[in-house]
């Protein structure tokens, strides 16, 4: 590993390209918290929130955030991760705010999908703008990655959303240079992506180098299972059986942590992060396409999703 | 390991998407399912055109629904990949004139600009204005993908014709590292592997050159330019009395000790100590993110700048600068005042003049008009309204850049580069 800056020897410490993502990132960071009033940083205590807030740490401390951590729970996150979540914002002595997606179901009369490959995914955006208005968010800071997904491979670092929390993909603000402008108006907001420019390896590798904690379900476990078309999803009662559906047990871990109704596991005996981080390298399907249902339902499900308001 | 970020240019239909796809493609960097998705959609769109084409890779980066429809690049799409040499972060820019701003927003990052060119076709204008922001922005290196040879027959003179073209255009832009390829993106001749169709050809493969070029060697590492992004007062009991200048070093390198000037005040103080991470390191080098403590308690608020007293950028409320209009609702007129952001400062400005406007074409300095349109390239003079500290983006590309931004609609409306000051 290479020196990353700590040196006592005076010598000026030269930078991999995982150094370069990292400053990226603070400097990122630093730029919302320069430039917005009110921002918030979406955490979800998945591998990618974590990381975004171990880039807090190292943009903000010894002071606090100048944010809270934002949580949209839908009701049907995996205790493993929430547990980690609250834990997390505890030890750190900082600011949680969680809103329930069930509580706008409710107060909204929202209609749920039903049926076999329901999810909530969809409903999230209803309490993410609700929660922006109720806090008067100007600026949410997102882990989303541009290597995960064609939408957002061509999504800026400072995403402008309109006041209704739409994205405009065809008249998106030029972003030049490092100089990122988060000025707006009164009720519009910005989308911040730090880890834009990060790769899946790239989050692998900085948690293994930073040593930073994930919630075991990264980790192989055994679990029980449904078999579905080929997918295993975590047995749950939010998932309405199908008769096709066979309750399986495995030895699993989860590649991506989102709702248990849409996201799958991988069969693996990895228990250790050189072994998951083996396992990714060798495979040939792609984060998403192996373990969110969601994405896969229209070719262009997160480009609707985000001309809608989502993430 | 090292980072390279290169961004395709050149014309609609030259094949950027393409060549960026069969990157992905050879180096087996698309995985099963995004290669499923992208044979389902190939599929769907012959049906529908009655063809029975093979898979289109350029769907690999045509991410958005209309794109998709249109079958062209709307914006930018950033694409991923990796050797065991080299990190690749590639760039995929629109070639359509109407979306010149984000090939712009594209190319300001890029190490390397790979500019494509139809070999039917030759040099055209929309390559003649590629070419000149890549070497506005001094885009490091420039490779010429001669494309759809085997369009031409894998023809040895009409490649040379081309190249012999472009090597003058590259002389009047000042264009030093070029190197010229004839490929075919579609088959993949000469993109990741060489190819036995042009043996004519004795140079390297897209990827080769990719792999081999030497990158940032135009890294300001003389001039320290810390701007102060945001103050870190934790005001708590154990450190009461804590205050940490956070902020991205742009250029150069600081130590514990130097002496340092804060602009605008001018006042001088210390470096006290450096932090990363909570940690003491000794010596910043850019772009590194860091904390400074200085020695004395000086009024240092965000957008001022730390610069080593002996080594001070140009403090002024006067700049001359290259500016690529990118507002397709409103001219830029004399007169008319702008939000000017430069580093994490921001300012009111006004334009004094325009000085020339660049002819795309023939690159030549035009007297000057009164208004700037859309995609216009043009030399202003701009009067802020405080001093700022700048250098010229030659002489320091990290600490001479700006953008206009609209009072009004808050849009980025001009991508400007510092000239030196006569």
């Amino acid at each position: 590993m290479k020196n990353r800056g700590v040196n006592e020897d005076q010598q000026p410490a030269s930078m991999d390209a995982l150094d370069y993502l990292e400053a990226e990132a603070i400097h990122i960071l630093r730029e919302v918290a320069g430039q917005f009033e009110r921002p918030a940083l979406l955490f979800s205590g998945g591998k990618d929130s974590i990381t975004l807030v171990h880039l807090a740490l190292k943009a903000f401390r010894p002071g606090k955030f100048p944010f809270p951590l934002v949580h949209i729970d839908t009701g049907h996150n995996f205790k493993e991760a929430t547990d980690f979540r609250d834990t997390l914002a505890q030890s750190l002595d900082e600011k949680l705010i969680v809103r329930y997606v069930e509580d706008t179901i409710r107060t909204k009369n929202l209609q749920e999908q039903t049926g076999k490959n329901a999810t909530r995914n969809w409903l999230q955006t209803f309490t993410l703008l609700d929660t922006i208005e109720e806090f008067e968010f100007d600026c949410c800071i997102g882990g989303a990655r541009r290597d995960e997904e064609k939408a957002r491979a061509k999504e800026r670092i400072f995403s402008f959303r309109d006041e209704f929390g739409q994205w405009d993909p065809k008249r998106q603000r030029p972003e030049l240079w490092d100089l990122f402008n988060g000025k707006i108006q009164k009720g519009e907001n910005v989308r911040v992506f730090p880890i834009s420019n990060w790769t899946e390896m790239d989050v692998w590798n900085y948690i293994r180098r930073e040593k930073i904690g994930l919630p075991p379900i990264y980790f192989s476990h055994q679990r029980e299972m449904i078999l579905r078309d080929g997918h295993l999803l975590a047995n749950s009662a939010f998932i309405q059986k199908d008769p096709d559906d066979q309750i399986v047990t495995r030895q699993v871990r989860f590649r991506t942590v989102g709702d248990m109704t849409c996201t799958a596991a991988v069969e693996s005996e990895a228990v250790l992060i050189d072994d998951v981080i083996a396992e990714i390298m060798a495979t040939r399907v792609s984060e998403r396409g192996e373990t969110r249902i969601d994405d896969q339902q229209t070719e262009a499900a997160m480009e609707d999703r985000k001309k809608g308001g989502y993430f | 390991m090292d980072l390279l970020r290169f961004i395709t240019a050149g014309s609609v239909d030259d094949g950027k998407s393409t060549l960026i796809g069969r990157l992905l493609y050879d180096t087996k960097s698309v995985l099963t399912d995004q290669m499923d998705a992208i044979e389902r959609a190939s599929k769907t769109r012959n049906q529908a055109q009655q063809t029975n084409a093979p898979i289109d890779l350029a769907l690999l980066t045509d991410g958005l629904r209309s794109e998709r429809e249109q079958g062209i690049t709307i914006d930018v799409a950033y694409k991923y990949f990796q050797t065991p040499t080299r990190k690749y972060i590639s760039i995929d820019a629109p070639g359509h004139i109407q979306y010149t701003r984000n090939m712009v927003t594209g190319a300001s990052n890029a190490d390397l600009a790979v500019v494509l060119i139809d070999a039917r076709h030759g040099v055209i204008e929309q390559t003649k204005r590629h070419s000149l922001i890549a070497s506005m922005l001094g885009i490091e290196h420039v490779l010429v993908a001669v494309n759809k040879m085997d369009l031409v027959n894998y023809s040895e003179s009409v490649f040379l014709d081309i190249a012999s073209t472009y090597k003058l255009l590259a002389e009047s832009l000042k264009i030093n590292n070029l190197t010229i390829i004839p490929v075919s993106a579609l088959n993949g001749d000469n993109v990741a592997t060489k190819t036995t169709q042009m043996t004519w050809y004795a140079g390297e493969s897209v990827l080769e050159h990719l792999e081999n070029v030497q990158i940032r060697q135009g890294v300001n590492v003389a001039d320290a330019r810390f701007p102060v992004q945001y103050v870190i007062r934790p005001q708590t009991a154990a450190l009461p009395d804590y205050r940490g200048y956070a902020g991205k070093l742009l250029s150069g390198v600081l130590k514990k000790g130097d002496e340092v000037t804060v602009l605008p005040s001018g006042r001088n103080t210390q470096i006290e100590s450096i932090e990363f991470g909570e940690k003491e390191i000794g010596v910043a080098i850019a772009p590194q993110s860091v904390v400074l403590h200085l020695k004395d308690n000086l009024d240092i608020s965000r957008g001022d700048m730390v610069v080593p007293t002996n080594n001070q950028p140009i403090l002024s409320q006067d700049i001359d600068t290259i500016v690529c209009w990118m507002d397709d609702r409103k001219a830029l007129r004399v007169g008319n005042k702008y939000v000017l952001q430069h580093g994490v400062a921001r300012v009111r400005c006004v334009v004094k003049a325009i000085d020339y406007k660049i002819d795309v074409n023939t690159y030549e300095k035009n007297s000057a008009p009164n208004e700037l349109l859309l995609n216009d390239v043009a030399r202003i003079t701009l009067r802020s309204a405080t001093a700022l500290p700048y250098d010229s983006y030659t002489q320091n590309r990290a600490n001479g850049t700006m953008i206009l931004i609209d009072e009004t609609s808050n849009i980025t409306v001009g991508a400007c580069m510092i000239e030196e000051r006569k």
